[in-house]
């Protein structure tokens, strides 16, 4: 299990995940993976402080620690709730 | 319809314009999230899963044919081209930016349409009887209280920071459309024994995690005070709702922790002092709003119901609409006619932009340029004349428009749940769609008849699930989906609140627990007897049977 | 920097905030305390200068409201700025117990909501700014038109609806 940092960009909310240079991606594929056993166990503090940067900084909302693993090859979060976060509603609106 | 005058356009502007600010405010960093919140909260912007949700009032329903084609471009614009039609007569937009939002709100404001308040702890939209001045059992047209009451509460400085969100609905029927006894004060429009037209006024119903029905705190008033009494209302919550536990900080919990007694005392003790000021309604101001709301220029016609009849006979499918969907109007030769937006698998109350359009053009055309959103997520036309029923019957059918199906098992009522919303532990819209994809044939429908399914995605019960003939509340186990199902709530003049059937069901055995209890009705009731009747009498033990029993959907599925 | 906006102007506070357990100056204008004021208002009057009494959130007016002739400030605390009973508590001060002196706006006052604050009848505001005026300034001309009637007696618009109306 490893864990990423996840949050909502003020400006236009949508989902963001942040990178290892502390930016915010849309894709989770872009975001920093934060291995379970990282060698200082700190480092998922130190990664959210700079997550809360974002905040200070007003680029992002709500920085917060998610769990995610592979699925099939692809990284999901663990959670039900932020799968959805990460790839949109389960159902498909209808647009014409 | 109300039209602004220069002075609603006046504060609306400055209202904008005043979010502007705040939102600049709020980007350069001159505030935080926390003091943003609540400002942002009431111009109608939360922050969902995916994105903000702008939800934009309609008050009391009311809707032009121009204000809709504005809630068109606006998704088109703005979001990714559809709206959500919600259980409170707004509409929800969900993938819109907060730095776009003041724009938004300037565009919405050209057509005097606003989301001011339609968030926060204050007075929210207030919503009506979607029939409202037209219905043939209506007593009273509550819809000039209800501009009289939107006008007294919007941007009211002293009930803008209320321990929580504060709810009004109005009926003028005898038959209650509006939900009255489930919202934190309910007006109810009806004469006295002198025959003189008044309110009563009921306080603290509500549902979310503490579902209760609202007592009667006057049997009657005088409409010239209903704007005093509800400001000695609002006080006394203002002033003695709980702030320590937001959970416990609606005014039915005041209301139940003093006694309605003792609540009446001390909102009747400030009342005496306000009543003659100046919140008394000035008999200019009643008759200038009131020249909106008077009846349009009707035709002199004729009901038609030997042609209707023929048509009927000819074409099963019109039948079924007309036997679903139309509702009788006060004046010979026309009627009210209902678009469900819940045809077989739709999300229900979405609407795409290019609908929206369409069906303002067919409001211009059919309807006298206006339309009504009505609590089921549905939209209604008012004033549509008998004859022209089976042409626009063959419009609305094309647009998927004219499922008969209004108050029948099909025409759920969802909530966005968690494949939107932040509040969600589970997701409501799939399950509404499982059943009226299940549900789908006319005659099927029609013969179960009235029967409300209602589902929310968490206990805020934004789908109203207590209310609902079925009710249907999603919760999350060990991150799973699990559906408790409920029965025998209404939300009508005889409101009740469900009884829980017993544990969650996973999500894939729900459609098959209602098909269950569906037959258990057909095979029970009485002539005449709806499926609430049939609950009423027979009580909960032959439901809970079919669905947790030897035989029940539980045990067929290994 | 943390400043005292009276009437729209900025202005030194004359009066000095007292704690419950602080020593009381010699002379000079303070404001104390509810259960100060309770326990020791004959001192406090004596002192022969203007005394003002500080309202928490639950601390309702009414319990003052015999007594306000006797003071120079109502100072209502916001322990967060979304505890809006202060609005409630001002507007009874003005409308119904008739109080004349300052009602003072102390505690998580902000911007945004001063507009409001000063419609109900708050006519003086501690809050922090940069430049205390011009914040003051911007949020009283957010609006030039109100629904209702309130603490600070301007017109509504059903009262300039009703002057535009031909007689």
């Amino acid at each position: 299990m490893s864990q990423m940092i996840i949050a909502n960009r003020l400006v236009d909310g949508l989902v963001v995940f942040m990178t290892a240079a502390g930016s915010w991606a849309e894709s989770i594929a872009d975001g920093v993976l934060i291995p379970d056993e990282a060698p200082d166990g700190d480092e998922s503090e130190r990664l959210l402080e700079v997550g809360k940067d974002g905040e200070r900084d007003c680029l992002v909302i709500d920085a917060c620690l998610i769990e995610v693993e592979e699925r099939n090859g692809v990284r999901t979060p663990t959670s039900y709730r932020e799968e959805i976060r990460a790839r949109g509603p389960s159902i498909q609106a209808e647009v014409n | 319809m109300y039209r602004y005058d220069e002075f609603d356009h006046q504060i609306v502007g400055e209202r904008v314009a005043q979010f502007r600010r705040q939102v600049a405010r709020r980007l350069n960093g001159e505030m935080n999230e926390d003091q943003f919140k609540p400002l942002r909260l009431m111009n109608g912007l939360y922050l969902q899963l995916h994105a903000y949700m702008l939800r934009v009032n309609v008050p009391y329903g009311c809707l032009s044919s121009k204000q809709l084609r504005k809630l068109a471009h606006i998704a088109r614009r703005y979001d990714k081209g559809f709206g959500h039609f919600t259980t409170r007569q707004n509409i929800q937009y969900n993938w819109i930016k907060l730095e776009e939002t003041p724009d938004i709100l300037a565009e919405l404001a050209e057509v005097e349409v606003t989301a001011i308040q339609s968030s926060g702890n204050c007075v929210r939209n207030i919503t009506a009887d979607q029939y409202a001045g037209r219905a043939r059992d209506e007593i009273e047209d509550p819809r000039v209280w209800a501009e009289i009451l939107r006008q007294y509460s919007i941007l009211n400085p002293e009930f803008s920071y209320l321990p929580r969100k504060f709810k009004f609905a109005l009926t003028g029927s005898p038959h209650d459309r509006a939900a009255v006894a489930v919202h934190d004060i309910g007006l109810r429009m009806h004469h006295n024994t002198a025959g003189e037209p008044g309110f009563e006024v009921l306080v603290g119903g509500g549902q979310g995690r503490t579902p209760v029905i609202a007592k009667t705190i006057r049997e009657w008033i005088e409409p010239e005070h209903v704007v005093s009494y509800v400001e000695a209302i609002l006080r006394i919550y203002n002033m003695y709702g709980r702030r320590d536990n937001i959970y416990k900080a609606r005014i039915k919990i005041l209301v139940n922790a003093l006694g309605i007694d003792k609540f009446r005392e001390l909102v009747d003790a400030e009342w005496e002092q306000i009543r003659d000021g100046l919140l008394k309604v000035a008999p200019e101001e009643l008759q200038r709003i009131d020249a909106y709301f008077r009846p349009p220029e009707y035709e002199q016609l004729e009901d038609l119901d030997d042609e209707l009849g023929r048509l009927r006979e000819q074409d099963a499918a019109f039948g079924a609409w007309l036997t679903s969907n139309i509702i009788e109007h006060k004046v010979r030769g026309y009627a009210i006619v209902n678009l469900s937006l819940k045809a077989p698998g739709k999300i229900p109350g979405d609407i795409s932009a290019d609908k929206m359009d369409r069906v303002a053009d067919l409001a211009d055309q059919y309807s006298m340029g206006e339309l009504r959103v009505s609590h089921r997520q549905n939209l209604v036309f008012v004033d549509v004349r008998q004859a022209d029923l089976h042409a626009l019957w063959r419009e609305l059918d094309a647009l998927e428009l004219a499922t008969p199906n209004i108050g029948f098992v099909s025409d759920v009522i969802a909530c966005p749940g968690l494949d939107y919303c932040a509040l969600a532990d589970a997701r409501s819209i799939p399950i509404a769609q499982d059943i009226s994809r299940h549900f789908n044939d006319a005659k099927q429908l029609q013969e179960i008849g009235n029967l409300t399914i209602n589902i929310s995605g968490c206990v805020n019960a934004c789908g109203h699930h207590h209310v609902g003939n079925i009710g249907i509340l999603g919760a999350n186990k060990r991150g799973k989906e699990f559906f408790q199902l409920t029965l025998g709530g209404s939300s009508d003049e005889n409101a009740s609140l469900g009884d829980r059937v017993g544990p969650g069901l996973p999500q894939a055995e729900v459609p098959a627990a209602i098909e269950r209890m569906v037959d258990t009705y057909l095979d029970l009731r009485k002539p005449d007897e709806r499926f609430l009747d049939t609950y009423r009498r027979i009580g909960m033990e032959p439901f809970k049977e079919v669905v947790y029993g030897p035989d029940g959907p539980k045990k067929r599925h290994p | 920097m943390m400043a005292l906006i009276r009437d729209g102007r900025l202005v030194e506070d004359q009066f000095v905030g007292v704690a419950d357990d602080g020593e009381m100056p010699d002379q000079g204008p303070v404001i104390v305390s509810l259960a100060r004021w309770q326990s020791e208002s004959e001192q406090l009057l004596r002192r022969g200068t203007p005394v003002g009494v500080r309202l928490k959130s639950d601390e309702h007016p009414e319990v003052i409201a015999g007594e306000l002739g006797q003071l120079a400030v109502v100072a209502l605390e916001f322990p967060v700025f979304r505890d809006g009973r202060a609005y409630s508590y001002a507007r009874l001060l003005r409308d119904r117990y008739g109080f004349e002196g300052e009602v003072r706006a102390i505690g998580d006052v902000l911007l945004e909501q001063l507009h409001y604050m000063e419609r109900v009848g708050f006519n003086a505001f501690e809050f922090d700014s940069d430049d205390p005026e011009r914040a003051f300034r911007i949020a009283s001309e957010d609006f030039s038109a109100w629904y209702q009637p309130a603490a600070d007696r301007r017109a509504t618009v059903a009262q300039l609806r009703s002057k535009k109306r031909p007689t």
